[in-house]
Formats: structure tokens, sequence, C-alpha cells
């Protein structure tokens, strides 16, 4: 009886009419994804993104050459040589970060004891040739001056949690 | 077809073309007003099919070409059309490429029997359903030719398992055609449709409401559709027999393809929603043509559902349901239908 009433039910398709409702219920319900490029979804202030370089509001360096982000790297991908300034303090003459290379795990701006080096909430850097990942000193800096606001912002907002 | 489409001939052609080429150019022409409008419902029909699908799994689709994403099927065959055709070095060339050509055109040529509204039809003859049957059969070979032809092994398993499918599931639908035909009493798909005249009690939906189901589900297979859509199980062959094939010999295939799916939906539509009738008579001001319009897009739309909703079958599961579930089935239906006919009427 119960074999009969099965090849009854699948002859009927029952569960494919089901299935087909449930479809046809799921096409009218509003959509889930997001319109991406016209459309972002939230980051949290913790979002390693593309690194920048940031400055005192007075327009000087943070970075004091120290290495420590250099040393913690571990994909090796922060270059950095320094010499004192004219003004006898310590400052880098280049720091190199190859982007693809880097693992975004942010410990060279845990490491970093000025919050020069940090990772920003950018993740749109995509480029057409590998050259372009390789960022130097210039590039670090112009990000740091572009995100800014975004990354002093972040950083206060985690703050409590540190 | 309309006698203002012949007056437009007239205006263009009649003054100077002598008299011998009037047949030829004329025929030309209908074949174009055909031939191009359904390219363009092809393409079409490619984004509302990734449309719908999207909208099943609550995504958006196409939606950046053009307005709501309504040029993505041109930007793509663009984009094709731009590529490098490659032929693989070990394949056999000239069958490598005449298996899309031979796709695409067997895809076309089944539309010249189907009545598009009383009278528009490109050739009445009066064995058009044999002829769409007989067409539909020969597609096959398109694919078999690309699969031997590739010299590649997904290429050659993709092509033996849809030549294998398509055989089994054709058998079915060849009964189910019988069902239809000993109703009607001819093979002309006009006096199919004009048999269900007078509205949707006569439509052949409900009195052949289980041979519809096996043809749809038929239809599905023959087309190589999900869940039937095991020669190019990406799964387990990558591409099936389109997986050495590039640029617009790919681009054939698929045109081909989904050519093939809305004459099958045409086909549907003639053989059991009464064709170009309105179903209740007062609808009957909009004209037959989009009444057949409205019947393929209902039928597309359910391909693209159905694909939206069911896995893919397994080879054994595909060939049992043809051999084991359909072929009784529609065999034992041409019996009791062609005995309902002798007997109670």
């Amino acid at each position: 009886m119960t074999g009969l009433i099965r090849s009854a039910k699948s002859l009927l398709l029952l569960e494919f009419l089901a299935g087909m409702w449930l479809t046809l219920k799921y096409f009218f319900r509003p959509k889930a994804t997001l319109n991406y490029p016209y459309e972002k979804g939230p980051l949290s202030p913790r979002f390693r993104g593309e690194h920048a370089l940031r400055r005192y509001p007075n327009g000087e360096e943070r970075c004091i050459a120290c290495k420590l982000c250099e040393a913690i790297c571990p994909a090796q991908a922060i270059t950095i040589e320094a010499e004192p300034r004219e003004d006898g303090s310590r400052r880098t003459t280049r720091y190199d970060i190859d982007m693809t290379k880097c693992i975004y795990c942010g410990f060279c701006q845990e490491a970093c004891p000025v919050d020069a080096i940090v990772e920003g909430p950018n993740f749109e850097f995509a480029t057409e040739t590998r050259e372009e990942l390789m960022y130097n000193k210039e590039k670090l800096l112009e990000n740091g001056a572009r995100w800014e606001r975004e990354i002093a912002q972040n950083i206060a907002a985690d703050a409590p949690y540190r | 077809m309309d006698s203002w489409f012949y007056s437009v001939f007239e205006f263009l052609f009649a003054g100077w073309l002598p008299e011998i080429l009037h047949t030829p150019v004329w025929i030309v022409m209908l074949i174009l007003a055909i031939v191009l409008p359904l390219l363009i419902a092809v393409a079409f029909s490619v984004y509302f099919d990734r449309k719908i699908w999207a909208a099943m799994q609550m995504r958006r689709g196409p939606n950046v070409v053009g307005p709501f994403g309504l040029l993505q099927s041109f930007a793509d065959g663009l984009k094709l059309f731009l590529k490098e055709t490659i032929v693989p070095s070990q394949a056999n060339k000239g069958i490598f490429i005449l298996a899309p050509m031979l796709t695409f055109i067997l895809a076309l040529i089944g539309w010249a029997v189907i009545p598009f509204d009383a009278k528009m039809v490109l050739s009445d003859i009066n064995v058009g359903v044999l002829y769409i049957f007989a067409i539909s059969s020969l597609g096959v070979y398109g694919i078999i030719m690309s699969g031997w032809a590739s010299n590649s092994r997904y290429a050659f398993l993709g092509s033996l398992r849809s030549a294998a499918q398509m055989v089994s599931y054709e058998v079915s639908i060849g009964f189910v055609l019988v069902t239809v035909l000993v109703w009607v009493g001819s093979l002309n798909l006009t006096d199919v449709v004009e048999a269900q005249a007078g509205g949707i009690q006569n439509w052949f939906v409900l009195s052949h409401l289980p041979m519809f189901v096996i043809f749809l589900i038929s239809a599905l297979a023959e087309t190589n559709r999900p869940p039937f859509d095991l020669p190019e199980a990406e799964a387990e062959l990558v591409a099936g027999y389109q997986v050495e094939y590039s640029s617009m010999a790919f681009a054939l295939f698929f045109l081909g393809e989904y050519a093939n799916i809305l004459l099958m939906c045409a086909l549907m539509s003639i053989l059991f929603l009464g064709g170009w009738y309105a179903p209740f008579p007062f609808l009957e001001f909009i004209p037959g043509w989009a009444w057949m319009f409205i019947k393929i897009a209902f039928f597309f739309f359910v391909f693209a559902w159905v694909k939206a909703t069911v896995p893919r079958y397994r080879y054994d599961q595909l060939m049992r349901l043809g051999w084991k579930v359909f072929l009784p089935l529609s065999l034992a239906a041409v019996v009791i239908y062609s005995g309902i006919k002798v007997y109670l009427f």
C-alpha cells in the first residue's frame, strides 16, 4: 500500500510541484544581493584594506623608521631604508610594500608604535599591471592623505577595545 | 504571410526585378522576417533566462549593460565575436567547424513550419509535425560531430551522452505527438491549432494533460536543459561537447541551443495550448501572433523555472525515466487515446 501511495505521488509529480511553488515564492522575494558598485555593505572599523602611511596634523610624517613592521611582516612584503634627516630626526628614505606579497594580516599596524602604517578601509585598488602593486613611500603617503579622515575615525572607534 | 508584407515586397522589388526572381526574393524576405526576430528573441531569451534564474535565487542577474541589463546578450555576443576561434591541433578541422554551423542551421529551419497566426506560416506543408520531428532528430548530428571531431575525452563523452539522451526521449515525444495527431486527424500544424479553436475548454492541454506533462519533461531532455543537462554537466564533463569550442563557433552552439528551446516552446504552444487562439472569447481583440508570443514566453518561463528548481539527474536515472517510465506510459496512452477516438467519437 505504501508503495502504491509512493508511486502515485511520484506519478503526480507532487514533490516537483512543491519545489516549483517554493521557487516561485522566492521569485517575488526582495533581492538578497547588493547592487555592488553602486551599493556597498558595511565595513568594520577593524577592516584591513589598502595600506596608508599617516602624517601628524602639522604635516610631519609619523613614521620614525623603527622597522618593527618590516621585522614582523610574515610575508616579508615591507622594505625600509632609513637615515637621519638634516634636523637629526630618524626618517625613512624608502618605504616599499609589495602588495602582491601582503597577506593583510594587520601585524604592521599592530607593531607600529606611532600609528604610522595602517590598513585603511579601501579594498578597491585592483590594477591592470603587477608593477602598479609595488607601492612606494610616495604612494603610501598619498593614500594616507586621501583616507586620513576615515582612518582616524576607525582608530577612534576601535580605541576602547585596545 | 499578410498582404501588407507583400505590398512591401512589391514596393521594394516588383518594379525593377525580373519576373523569374520574384518568388526567390519573396521567399528570402519571408525567411528574414522569421529569422531576424527569432535571433533577437534568442538574444533576449538568454537574458531573461539569466534574470529569472537569478530572481529565484534572490540575486539580481545582469543589470549593468543597457537599461536593466537588456543589452547584456549583445555585449556577450560582441565579446565572443571578437575572440579567436581556436581549432585544436588534434581536431578533425572540417567537421569541427561544420558541427556548430549544422546545429545552428537545424535549430533555425525547424521554424519554417511553425504557424504564428492564421495563415502566418512560411511553408504550410501537410506533414509539418513529421518535419519538425525529423529536424529535431537531426540536431543530434551536430552534437555527435562536434564531440567526435574535437578529439577530446570530455567532448566525446558529452556528445555520446547527448546522443543517447536525445534518441531516448525522442521516442516518447513521438508517441505523445501521435496521441495528439489521432485527435486532430492531420499532421499539419495549422490543422492542429484549428482543432483547438473556441476557447480554453478545447485546448489539448485539458484532454491530453498527462501527455502534456510527458512532452514538457521530454522537451527539457531533448533540448539538454536542466535537470537533464548531462551532456554539458560542468561538474563532471567541464562543458561536454562544447569544451573545445571558442568564439563564434561556441556562440553558434549557444544560439542554436536557445533557438531549439524556443522551438520546443512554440511546438508545445501549438500542440497543447491552442497556438494563436485566445483562451476566452472576450480576449480575442488581442491579435493571434501576440497570443502565440505570450504562450511561447510562458513556456520559456517554465523552462527557466524548472532550471532554477530541480537538481541534475544522474545518468542512469535519466535513462530509467526515458525508457522505463515515459515509453510505457506514452505507448499505453497511444492505445487509449486512439481507442477513445475510434469507439467514442
